[in-house]
């Protein structure tokens, strides 16, 4: 196997492995913070604005580490580094 | 119709008019139109105000808009919106607009660039410095990152660092993310699932708007009200 097919095995390999684990933990941690801020809300009707608010700001920090992730499933199969890099040297 | 080739992850890649070093891509054709019609559009409302009840229905639409997003700063801030509508206001109407028009055909939105989104992180990452020492004077701001001793001077710089980063990747992926998933649901399931996905976007770019425009704000509220805090 040469080294081009073995980059791009690794990568795909590597991308769907990346997107399927990281997400894992942010979708528990949001699960959560929604549980919470949902019987929360239950029990103090009259504060729903502001739980809401800052729901939305926690469950956005948290989602900011499966879009890491993704980023870098990204950058593995549309814009891999050592890809262009196997490739100019098998070209020129 | 389509603009991007699914293999292109960035509208920066769409290259319309090139002079040396001169590029004009589809990332900024589309942030001028978003420019031109939220500046074009408030010119177009704002030149006959009336301050009676009876007013056109335009001017009702931006009253409703504006009093929104103040009375969201107004919560955050404890009251001093006025200082912090506009730079927030502006984020979040530009924002919501560039994501909204995703349902016209042919457009991209210019968020899915990390160029626009970078510079809209940094406009937040100058602007918070700024807030605070014009609301606490310079010396009192530098103090705050010595707090509570010198040890963690560096990790209130990486703090500020890290958080402009995942500002701009937060943008950035989310907006790119769903325009690849549309793209490849219309290669793979044409017609109606690519729809139901369009609607779903939209909600997405607006709570994204919200999102970034809201950190924004409680960003610049802990550079400006820890001082405050502190001497009660």
């Amino acid at each position: 196997m040469d080294s081009a097919t073995f980059i791009a095995m690794a990568s795909i390999i590597a991308a769907g492995l990346c997107m399927g684990i990281g997400s894992l933990g942010p979708g528990l941690g949001q699960g959560r913070a929604v549980q919470s801020a949902l019987s929360s809300m239950a029990q103090q009707p009259d504060e729903r604005n502001s739980i809401t608010r800052t729901l939305f700001v926690g469950l956005a920090m948290i989602e900011s580490l499966a879009i890491y992730c993704f980023v870098i499933s990204m950058i593995l199969i549309f814009a891999n580094p050592f890809w262009n890099y196997v490739i100019k040297k098998i070209g020129g | 119709m389509e603009v991007m080739a699914i293999s292109q992850i960035s509208p920066d890649q769409v290259v319309y008019w090139q002079w040396k070093f001169v590029t004009i891509n589809a990332t900024l054709v589309y942030t001028w139109l978003v420019m031109f019609i939220l500046v074009f559009g408030s010119w177009l409302v704002t030149r006959r105000l009336s301050p009676t009840i009876h007013s056109s229905r335009w001017q009702n639409f931006l009253e409703v808009v504006v009093s929104g997003i103040k009375g969201e700063i107004d919560e955050v801030s404890k009251g001093e919106a006025g200082h912090y509508l506009p730079f927030i206001g502006t984020l979040f109407l530009f924002i919501a607009l560039a994501n909204l028009l995703a349902i016209v055909p042919g457009y991209v939105a210019p968020t899915a660039s990390l160029t626009t989104t970078a510079a809209l992180a940094i406009c937040v990452f100058i602007a918070v410095p700024l807030y605070g020492i014009a609301k606490q004077g310079i010396g009192e701001y530098l103090k705050e990152y010595f707090r509570p001793t010198f040890i963690f001077f560096p990790f209130h710089v990486m703090g500020e660092l890290s958080r402009t980063l995942a500002l701009t990747v937060r943008l950035f992926g989310n907006i790119m993310s769903h325009e690849k998933v549309i793209a490849i649901l219309l290669s793979v399931t044409p017609l109606f699932f690519p729809v139901a996905m369009q609607i779903l976007g939209l909600l997405i770019g607006l709570i994204q708007a919200y999102i970034f425009s809201i950190l924004a704000m409680v960003y610049i509220a802990s550079a400006t009200q820890v001082h405050a805090e502190h001497e009660k």
